[in-house]
């Protein structure tokens, strides 16, 4: 190799080549600049969530089944994310808004579609036609090839420490006040009920909450139905306006 | 580094220390196992609870048989390598690799034929592609990984691996993790954040093997006879670093309580979505490539004997492929709620990414020159060479598919998954396949392997596999995605869901065919690999001191 004149870069990234502290140093630079340009601004710039009325926290039952659904997996082959591409929408409707997941801990917009988007699954099908699906996929859709979640219904959900749930989300921002705290098993059972007593209280705390008498003890699959649901329909896409929040 | 007089024989500090720490979270873990709120988590705690404990005993009973000394540095001059934990990994290696292909193989069958969920809870699609990516990436390529870097470090610096107990930590401790991690996706114990499932307590665990692995990687490089640092140990260690950085990243997140598998992650929506993927892709980025660059580094220049192509090069792909990668997340979330600027700065990052990766592909490549004839006569060097080209195609692919119109046809689609499977069955398993069938001998101190043929057969078996794997996914994703945007001339869609889905059915056959054909040829590796361990002949006096091009400094 014919020399350079020195000092050149090669030979100045000798120091780096022969100094294990400096490397260290220098990859945690080298990885530090994108991820900080690219992450934090999300956090500050105001933009980052649109503008919108009606998002509130899950309710405790909700709650129950999102934990469901993270815990099968549904992510795996459901997002819950509708781009903002012409089919997307009219498939699927509205392109999903980012404040519509702001209190999901993780989110779950998913990455690949083996069934459809359920972004906005909520209110599309009754709770019996769900029941059928979540018993037996193919019963209703032939030629789906979802699995069968035929346990669901046969496992009494277990909320006891819902409250201590709550209080985790609470502590990271999503705003459950003392008193849902408080109330959290009152909230179960009530949504769960048809007491309409209770059920004005639930959604006092949680409002549009939907409550199904289920004639007992919650089982899981009631709870799943209940979050998916409520999927979607927390916005009212009569009122927003869009080009108030164009980013 | 505790200093032991030659006459007195009495418990180093690291295992004092470390067997106090082993029985206390035992204790702990029986403590938790009680008040345990699930039963997964009381089942997780038990598992705990017996590894620490047994933990504790080995490092008793290992002190019991050992000598009074510490093993020595060098003998006769010669470094002293500690390779024990090099095979425990090798050997593991081999063994969660064809763990995960065969689930990969089954899950691709559940997605072919839905009724092999059977109705059991753990084995549905859900918990078990979960289950299959870690088994891969972490068990699998984790094992490969730090295999190949205790066994480079040493090499490369010539100076036996840092620390006594503290390397067999790392070995057990991942696997351990990785035990945890699995059992967890079958009973539904999840994060649900991609590629960074475990919940809290494995978190824990793996945070705590990865800084100890850090800091022997940087305890060997301080021993080292060499002046420079060798360049695969410089992607080693931007590998540990940055799984280090993006682990507790996207993992932050509160128990909800300590008798609870369940936590909540800090981070919610659309952050979380932009945290998760700039995690997800340098996953990729730095497990998946910037360590298996490292081995590439060293296993193609060791197996041709040449040096590697450019020096220079390396240094211009090391800095540039770091710092571009990790720019790339935002591909991921194309057109969604995540904020355009992101989107665009994603997409610009992950084009640029193309050049650093194909100049490492390219020195790689270019190892070669003036040993091309080996690849017709040694099946393990075309093994390790075929996969840098598998390698090539796939990063030029990615930033195809970070093309945001391009993305839009592709996104969600079976695209994604031939895309990672010709990245990680071509690339990844292959050059981990190669690296196998040269380290085995070289730990065993075997002449050669037991069947060149059966590499052979290995290679063409498992390349067919490849090729159905990942044309039917291309076949797949592009029909899918036409179909979901496809008119009829009246204006409406015209494919419901279900009708696209159905139409995937002979490509999801024929994938699961290319999967099997890749799990049938890790298994003849499998054989061949524990023949040349039983079988092959021995190599009395290894004169392998530092004669390798690879060693060669600068210039």
């Amino acid at each position: 190799m014919s020399a350079t004149p020195s000092p050149s870069l090669w030979i100045r990234h000798q120091v780096l080549e022969k100094n294990s502290i400096l490397l260290l140093i220098g990859i945690l630079i080298a990885i530090s600049i994108g991820g900080l340009v690219e992450v934090l601004p999300l956090f500050y710039l105001k933009s980052t969530i649109e503008r919108v009325d009606g998002v509130r926290p899950y309710s405790p039952l909700e709650l129950a089944g999102f934990n469901i659904y993270v815990r099968e997996g549904c992510y795996v082959c459901h997002s819950q994310m509708i781009r903002a591409l012409r089919d997307e929408v009219e498939r699927y409707g509205h392109y999903s808004l980012a404040a519509e997941s702001m209190y999901d801990h993780p989110f779950q917009w998913g990455s690949k579609r083996n069934g459809p988007d359920l972004a906005r699954v909520g209110g599309k099908y009754s709770d019996d036609w769900h029941r059928d699906h979540l018993r037996d996929p193919r019963a209703v859709v032939p030629g789906s090839i979802m699995p069968r979640y035929p346990w669901l219904e046969k496992t009494a959900l277990d909320g006891s420490h819902l409250d201590d749930h709550l209080k985790t989300l609470a502590m990271e921002g999503v705003p459950y006040s003392a008193e849902m705290i408080e109330k959290v098993s009152d909230d179960l059972r009530a949504q769960s009920s048809a007491d309409d007593k209770a059920i004005a209280e639930l959604q006092k705390r949680y409002p549009k909450a939907i409550a199904r008498d289920v004639g007992g003890q919650p089982t899981e699959i009631d709870a799943l139905i209940a979050y998916l649901q409520r999927l979607g329909t927390q916005v009212d896409f009569k009122l927003y306006d869009d080009k108030a929040n164009i980013r | 580094m505790t200093q032991i007089s030659a006459q007195a024989k009495g418990m180093t500090l690291g295992e004092v220390g470390l067997s106090i720490v082993l029985v206390l979270l035992a204790f702990l873990s029986l403590y938790i196992w009680a008040g345990a709120y699930e039963s997964g988590f009381a089942f997780h705690a038990a598992l705990f609870a017996l590894a620490s404990g047994a933990g504790a005993f080995a490092i008793v009973n290992r002190y019991s048989g050992r000598s009074a000394e510490p093993p020595p540095q060098t003998i006769d001059g010669k470094p002293n390598y500690n390779f024990a934990p090099v095979k425990f990994l090798s050997l593991a290696a081999m063994f969660w690799g064809i763990a995960g292909f065969a689930v990969g193989l089954y899950i691709a069958c559940e997605l072919a034929f839905p009724d092999l969920n059977l109705d059991f809870p753990w084995i549905t699609f859900g918990r078990l592609r979960p289950l299959h990516t870690s088994a891969v990436i972490f068990a699998f390529g984790g094992n490969v990984l730090l295999a190949t870097s205790f066994y480079v470090v040493q090499r490369t610096c010539r100076a036996r691996l840092a620390g006594d107990l503290a390397p067999w930590f790392v070995a057990l401790g991942y696997n351990f993790f990785i035990v945890i991690a699995g059992t967890g996706y079958l009973l539904g114990i999840t994060h649900s954040k991609e590629y960074a499932e475990p919940e809290w307590y494995a978190d824990i665990l793996l945070v705590s093997v990865w800084v100890t692995y850090l800091l022997i990687f940087l305890g060997t490089i301080w021993k080292r006879a060499e002046p420079h640092i060798y360049v695969a140990n410089w992607f080693y260690l931007a590998f540990i670093v940055t799984i280090a950085v993006l682990v507790l990243g996207n993992n932050a997140s509160i128990p909800v309580s300590i008798y609870s598998s369940k936590s909540y992650i800090v981070w919610s929506g659309v952050q979380d979505a932009m945290i998760q993927w700039w995690y997800g892709h340098n996953a990729v980025g730095f497990f998946l490539t910037a360590g298996f660059l490292a081995i590439m580094y060293y296993f193609i220049p060791k197996r041709v004997n040449r040096p590697i192509y450019s020096y220079r090069l390396s240094i211009i792909h090391f800095w540039s492929l770091i710092f571009l990668y990790i720019w790339a997340g935002p591909h991921h979330l194309h057109y969604t709620a995540l904020p355009d600027w992101a989107q665009t700065l994603g997409m610009t990052f992950s084009i640029m990414l193309w050049m650093p990766s194909w100049g490492g592909m390219i020195n790689g490549l270019m190892t070669l020159s003036g040993a091309w004839d080996k690849l017709r006569t040694d099946p393990v060097l075309r093994m390790l060479v075929v996969s840098v080209a598998f390698y090539g195609m796939a990063t030029f692919e990615g930033p195809l598919m970070s093309i945001k119109e391009i993305n839009a046809l592709s996104h969600y689609t079976d695209w994604g998954i031939g895309h990672v499977h010709s990245g990680s069955l071509g690339w990844v398993g292959f050059i981990s396949f190669g690296a196998l069938y040269c380290l085995v001998p070289w730990l065993w101190n075997r002449k050669e392997l037991y069947s060149v043929k059966l590499v052979n057969w290995h290679f063409w078996i498992a390349t067919i596999g490849i090729v159905f794997y990942i044309s039917a996914m291309w076949v797949a994703g592009i029909m899918q995605g036409l179909m979901w945007r496809a008119y009829t001339p009246q204006g409406f869609l015209e494919y419901s869901f279900v009708e696209t889905t159905q139409a995937l059915h002979p490509m999801y056959v024929i994938r699961a065919v290319g999967g099997g054909l890749f799990l049938v040829g890790a298994l003849i590796m499998a054989y061949n690999l524990v023949m040349t361990i039983i079988a092959a002949p021995r190599v009395e006096e290894v004169a392998v001191s530092g004669a390798s091009p690879a060693l060669a400094p600068a210039e």
